[in-house]
């Protein structure tokens, strides 16, 4: 049975067929998780969203090595630029096919101008200042709404158009071929569309010119700049590119949500990106996904299995499933940190560079 | 006038508390360059223990000046038990580790405290219990009451009691000869390990009194209220000028008389279109200015791995 | 790359099993299933479970009572689900209503919660009814939803009410209006300030904190320097406590009020001696203000006393069973229109809803703060101030009037 099972594995068609049986599991997830309860799509497109970020995250911590603690300000400019040019409020109604492009490119600038001030910057001091920074991008979304009402400051904006395309509503739902193709199914696919493009432009950046230069840079800035590496330059296009996949993620989130207020963007989301990151493994793109999906579902098995038993046992709920979700976190920061460095599914380069790191340095203080 | 004067007490008070947590970033950051991001909820753990042991000693019917002490003086070894298991479980293993990892451990184990904190003293805002009564004197017609002259003369006087610590005794030698080069302190006969769990002991037990010194000032205490005073206390420190006692101080005060006075007088300056709202973002863009024009802070040396 | 097949049927089993358990045991009626969705976990979880216990309450008085409709025994079954007071959560548990095909929701608490929840349910096919007995944003009623209906008065009531109250009692001619930078807070404070504009007083420009702020002293020392008469503040007790202390504290002498948010009884401890006189609304009447009849049953059923809002979210429940009962069906489609022009005598008095959903004449009651305990003095309906006594004295006669009809 092994046998057999390794000679098909060998078999050159075999990656093919993988793929093939991968593709139709994803085009028939949606409609299994329907089956259950469309609760479970939501929830899934929900840790879709996440992945987005992560992977966006993964451009400035796990390429570049830039630990940015306020990337989620990113997300919040997508988020808002989306709703501000489809939703009532300024009486705009444009096509999310034209905003979402606006979203990631008003986030990759602002991605720049956190960048720039800051490039002298290293290590932990650049994460404070983008921490820092992050939650003035909060603040001022809080503000903005006097004297000049541009945000609606936190009352939020409500009634966001969701996406439409050629007279398909995403809300609303119709049936086709006997499946009834749900809004968040359909939000599902698009999704998935989405992902499967930053997957692939991950995939190729890391092992481009661009994706080699910000592991030399990561490794040593100043060798890299030795090298003739413009580090100022790529430094920036780390901040951009990261940015603007949290901006495309942002502009999904506003018309999936319907609504969109600051406190969507607050310090513990930035944390739980970095954490499903770090968790993941950073610089490797399979591993930041599995973090985020991991990251993401983990929480939700607990409300459906934990809160229950807990109830049936205590006949009430002694710890919250929110409270088990952010200690999961902080264990999974720690315990990777100490037992896993690279994270439960590390890079290829992380990991040689780990082993080596052990065997130069080992029981030096710093 | 009065006024200007009150705002500057208030900042004074707002300071003097940045300051004393402010030295607990110091301390560690001088001797291993570790932003301890969790030394905020040791504050809030310190008010919390604080929160209990008085709330148990009021019925007693002890005088209340021996009840905060008494309050106080479980709080420090408590935030000191804390700070030694975080250093020994969280920080240890990592020493050699790239720069990042120690800085991913610190947030994880801030959502750990956190969150225990909130298991075990709810995630209610808790009142905590106004025992000192409050007297309140005039100055120039601005009010100070006796718990903020108690917050300024207690920082100051652990400032100096640091100060002396670091620069005065065998301990202090060993702390500076470590944070310098912890190898050759090491060749030298430092115990290097025993000096840096120390060093989070100390600065735990100062966390310990800021812990106190913030609840009782502000009559609530919360599991969340360490986080927020934690980063503006970090900016306080870097703005002095990280690794320096007397900038931590410095830092803390100016830090505090900024906010008072941005929170007061910037709107009339403005046309309000900036104001108080923007109380928050003062902190972090005297960071963001300190960092990129003089990341050494005020009173710091230039050191050529931080910029 | 086998990885995501298992994961599949990870979550099929997870839910499934989850699931599993939900299915209520039909005893030869026919069952009709009411969800109610609040934060049962978290800091407001008694406030959650109290707004669970009065729509339990409605519906158990309804099965014992026994309900007819189309001419078959109808048993009313209560799905009690968690929001956790996170909007990201109450869609999902909205959609989760949704997919077990309720026939109406009562809920959710916090309006933040409840705005984006309620697209949920307008999506379905066909749109579910949800009421609320607790959230007060207008936005929820303003999106044009059909099937939203609140029973509880709005912000934009509250805000007024309070503000009116303030002028006609206190005859400030100066007010400094503060907020906590939360939809709440800001949305209250918005109110306030248009009203007290509109009624002559003189409004300093907007100070502003943050829902974690506990140093106000820089806000309120600038606030002492323009002197005004009264002072407004739109925030939850626990920044409203330390606010009102330390402006006690500078010396400030004008009257503090506040929204309902700051309006609890843990603003004695967290203000201490500081909180005597100070005035403070609260959105609907307070729960001991409910007909004695609920009062009493709430009481036996529960053992407690009704905490907040579950008098209206026992009228809630209420509602969905009497339009069902006049549409002589249980389908949203059928009951909807019934369900909108309803005219209902519930525990909190005569409900009728406007076009877009809200209580028409919803009631607003100020508190203040006699030697630290919050004492109701009046109540605000249609524009009017009744003295709470007076209000106390008419209902309990027209519940009295009303159980001799029957």
């Amino acid at each position: 049975m092994a046998e057999a099972l390794a000679r098909l594995k060998r078999h050159p068609a075999a990656p093919w067929i993988g793929a093939v049986a991968v593709a139709l599991a994803l085009l028939a997830l949606p409609f299994a998780l329907a089956a259950v309860g469309t609760t479970w799509v939501r929830i899934t497109n929900l840790a879709f969203l996440f992945v987005l970020l992560s992977l966006g995250l993964n451009i400035v911590v796990g390429f570049a090595g830039l630990l940015d603690l306020g990337y989620i300000a990113f997300y919040a400019v997508g988020a808002y630029v989306y709703a501000l040019l489809a939703s009532p409020h300024f009486g705009i109604h444009w096509p999310f096919w034209a905003i979402l492009p606006i979203g990631a490119a008003v986030a990759a600038l602002f991605g720049v101008l956190i960048g720039a001030p800051t490039l002298k910057l290293r290590g932990d001091y650049l994460a404070i200042v983008t921490l820092g920074f992050g939650e003035i991008v909060r603040i001022f979304l809080n503000n903005l709404s006097r004297p000049v009402n541009i945000t609606n400051g936190p009352q939020g904006i409500a009634r966001i158009d969701p996406f439409r395309l050629d007279g398909i509503d995403f809300s609303k739902s119709d049936s086709f071929l006997g499946l009834t193709f749900s809004g968040p199914i359909r939000y599902y696919y698009f999704l998935l569309l989405v992902l499967l493009a930053v997957i692939f432009i991950c995939l190729r950046l890391q092992n481009s010119r661009i994706g080699r230069a910000w592991e030399a840079i990561r490794e040593d800035e100043i060798a890299a700049r030795a090298m003739g590496i413009d580090t100022t330059r790529l430094k920036l296009l780390a901040f951009a590119m990261g940015a603007s996949f949290g901006g495309v993620a942002g502009g999904m989130f506003s018309a999936i949500q319907g609504f969109v207020s600051p406190e969507s963007f607050v310090l513990v989301e930035s944390i739980m990106v970095v954490s499903m990151v770090v968790l993941g493994g950073m610089g490797n793109v399979w591993g930041v996904i599995l973090g985020a999906m991991l990251l993401s579902f983990v929480p939700e098995f607990l409300r459906f299995t934990v809160e229950p038993a807990q109830k049936q046992v205590f006949g009430r709920v002694l710890i919250e499933p929110e409270v088990i979700r952010m200690l999961i976190f902080g264990f999974a920061l720690v315990l990777v940190m100490a037992l896993r460095p690279g994270g439960l599914w590390p890079s290829a380069v992380r990991k040689r560079e780990l082993a080596a790191r052990d065997r130069s340095v080992a029981g030096r203080v710093r | 006038m009065d006024i200007f004067i009150q705002q500057l007490i208030n900042g004074l008070t707002l300071g003097a508390v940045y300051a004393v947590v402010a030295l607990g970033y110091t301390m560690v950051y001088g001797i291993i360059q570790l932003i301890n991001f969790a030394h905020g909820e040791v504050v809030m753990i310190g008010a919390m223990v604080a929160y209990t042991v008085i709330g148990a000693l009021v019925p007693m019917g002890l005088p209340p000046l021996v009840v905060v002490l008494i309050a106080t003086g479980c709080a420090i070894p408590a935030c000191m038990l804390v700070g030694y298991a975080m250093e020994r479980m969280a920080y240890r293993p990592l020493r050699g580790a790239p720069r990042l990892a120690p800085l991913i451990t610190a947030i994880g184990v801030s959502i750990i405290l956190q969150h225990l904190a909130m298991m075990i003293w709810s995630r209610n805002p808790l009142a905590f219990p106004q025992v000192l009564k409050v007297q309140s004197y005039t100055v120039g017609g601005a009010t100070i009451t006796g718990v903020q002259i108690a917050i300024i003369a207690i920082s100051v006087l652990t400032m100096a009691g640091l100060a002396g610590l670091v620069y005065r005794t065998r301990l202090g030698t060993a702390m500076r000869a470590t944070a310098h080069d912890p190898q050759v302190a090491a060749l030298m006969g430092i115990d290097a390990d025993r000096i840096i769990a120390l060093t989070f002991v100390i600065g735990a037990a100062l966390a310990a009194v800021a812990g106190v010194m913030v609840a009782s000032y502000y009559g609530i205490a919360h599991y969340t209220m360490g986080s927020q005073l934690g980063l503006k206390a970090f900016c306080a420190a870097v703005l002095g000028g990280i690794g320096n006692i007397p900038g931590a101080m410095l830092g803390g005060v100016l830090l505090g008389v900024v906010e008072a006075l941005g929170a007061g007088y910037i709107g009339d300056l403005t046309g309000n279109v900036f104001g108080s709202n923007y109380q928050d973002v003062f902190a972090f863009i005297v960071l963001i200015a300190v960092l990129v024009l003089r990341p050494s802070g005020l009173l710091g040396e230039r050191v050529g791995d931080r910029a | 790359m086998t990885r995501i097949p298992v994961f599949v049927v990870a979550i099929a089993v997870a839910a499934v099993s989850g699931c599993g358990d939900k299915k209520a045991p039909a005893s030869g009626k026919v069952s009709v299933v009411i969800g109610s969705v609040a934060p049962l976990t978290g800091g407001i979880a008694h406030l959650g479970k109290d707004n669970e216990n009065g729509a339990r309450l409605a519906i158990e008085e309804a099965n014992a009572a026994g309900v007819k409709i189309d001419g078959k025994d109808v048993q009313f079954d209560l799905i009690s689900l968690d929001d956790q007071a996170d909007p990201k959560v109450g869609t999902t548990v909205a959609q989760k209503l949704v997919d077990t095909k309720v026939a109406g929701v009562v809920g959710h608490l916090n309006s933040g919660v409840t705005i984006p929840a309620s697209a949920v349910y307008n999506g379905a096919n066909p749109p579910i009814p949800m009421i609320t007995g607790s959230a007060t944003n207008p936005k929820l009623t303003e999106q044009g939803f059909k099937n939203v209906f609140r029973v509880v008065g709005r912000d934009d009531q509250q805000g007024p009410a309070i503000a009116n109250y303030l002028a006609a009692t206190v005859k400030p001619k100066l007010a400094a209006v503060i907020d906590d930078a939360t939809a709440y807070g800001e949305g209250l404070a918005n109110e306030v300030e248009k009203t007290l504009a509109a009624a002559g007083v003189k409004v300093l420009p907007r100070e502003r904190g943050t829902d974690k702020t506990t140093d106000w002293k820089a806000v309120l020392t600038k606030v002492k320097g323009q002197n005004p008469d009264a002072v407004f503040y739109g925030g939850m007790d626990a920044t409203g406590g330390p606010l009102l202390r330390q402006g006690r504290e500078l010396g400030i002498k004008a009257v503090f009020s506040f929204g309902d948010g700051s309006c609890t009884d843990k603003m004695k401890q967290l203000a201490g001696e500081a909180a005597d006189g100070l005035l403070c609304s609260q959105a609907g009447i307070p729960p001991q203000a409910a007909s004695k009849k609920f009062l009493d049953a709430y009481k036996k059923r529960f053992n407690i006393d009704p905490i907040l809002y579950s008098p209206f979210t026992y009228d809630a429940a209420n509602l969905l069973i009497a339009a069902m009962k006049k549409a002589n069906s249980a389908d949203p489609a059928k009951y909807l229109p019934e369900l909108q022009k309803i005219d209902y005598a519930g525990a909190t008095g005569k409900i009728v809803f406007d076009s877009k959903g809200d209580r028409s004449d919803a009631e607003m009651t100020i508190f203040t703060m006699k030697a630290g305990e919050l004492t109701p003095i009046a109540i605000i309906k249609s524009g009017k101030t009744i003295r709470y006594e007076d209000f106390i004295a008419q209902s309990s006669s027209s519940n009295a009037g009303e159980a001799s009809k029957k």
